[in-house]
């Protein structure tokens, strides 16, 4: 598991509130925006604001769409690139 | 367990509601909430501590902020200096010996008291965060919105974020504030077990950090 990969998933538990187990078994088709109740809008932000605190990465407006949040392999590989990026 | 307090607001005095365990003890507790969703989602954690301490020997205040939870003041009238001043205030009310800010809490608590800061927050990172739901939210409606724009707009004639009518100097003070913390101890969220609250999509009770938090105050306010 890389870095970005468990503190994606750490955020996750802490943000909405999910055990560690429950947020260990998520895989690349795991949906997020729309499959959690717990993920709504201002939990989004808080999700994307926390992201970029412990990843030390900037997400802009136009990168966050529907596509992004809709699975757990998805907003990890756009994570993946971002960190890359910055290396 | 309920206790009012006189709080200077833009019509005059006005009374604020303030949640009080008060015995008339020594050691006496100003706790300043965290700043919009957040106070929420901490609110029931901090309550559970307030009993903790009150049952520890120590008194301890919550009050509200002018504008927020049972206040009747407008929302839209309030400032980062507004808060500061309603704090000072209800610190002098209470005869506060100690103080616990929490998160934004940290950006308008009165600085003058020894005590704790739990996991400052800076106004530019509150401010972003509800700037980023309300383009989101805009966004899932179909509408354009950006942050940059938006940020423009509620420097000059205030904004509503998440449902929070806020004016143009809150917005304008969020920006930049950050917490002055003057020799108070910065109680850092690992120290209390398990993830922060103010992450939480839902507002939870947590007994254990309530407890790991009363006893940080405790040995803080001996100190």
């Amino acid at each position: 598991m890389s870095d970005t990969d468990s503190t994606l998933r750490a955020i996750l538990c802490d943000v909405l509130g999910l055990s560690t187990e429950r947020v260990a078994a998520f895989d690349a088709s795991t949906g997020l925006f729309g499959d959690l109740p717990e993920l709504d809008s201002m939990a989004v932000a808080g999700l994307l604001t926390e992201i970029e605190d412990r990843l030390d990465v900037v997400i802009e407006d136009d990168e966050v769409d529907g596509e992004l949040l809709e699975s757990y392999g998805n907003l990890l590989a756009f994570l993946d690139a971002k960190v890359a990026e910055k290396a | 367990m309920i206790a009012a307090w006189p709080c200077p607001g833009p019509d005059g005095q006005s009374e604020e509601y303030a949640l009080a365990f008060d015995r008339g003890r020594k050691a006496r507790l100003l706790i300043v909430p965290a700043l919009f969703d957040e106070a929420n989602r901490m609110r029931r954690m901090l309550v559970d501590m307030m009993r903790l301490l009150d049952d520890a020997g120590v008194d301890s205040f919550l009050p509200d902020l002018p504008g927020c939870n049972e206040s009747l003041q407008d929302f839209s009238a309030q400032s980062l200096h507004g808060w500061r001043r309603a704090m000072v205030q209800a610190a002098r009310h209470f005869g506060a010996s100690d103080v616990l800010a929490v998160r934004g809490g940290a950006l308008v608590f009165p600085h003058t008291l020894p005590g704790l800061v739990l996991e400052p927050a800076k106004g530019g990172s509150l401010l972003r965060q509800l700037i980023r739901a309300r383009v989101i939210v805009a966004r899932e409606a179909g509408r354009q919105e950006d942050s940059a724009g938006l940020l423009e707009t509620g420097r000059t004639k205030g904004l509503e974020l998440a449902g929070w009518h806020c004016g143009a100097s809150l917005i304008a003070g969020l920006e930049t504030a950050v917490a002055q913390i003057e020799g108070q101890r910065i109680v850092a969220q690992g120290e209390l077990g398990g993830g922060g609250l103010w992450l939480r999509a839902e507002p939870a009770a947590a007994p254990e950090q309530s407890a790991a938090l009363a006893k940080i105050v405790q040995s803080e306010i001996a100190a």
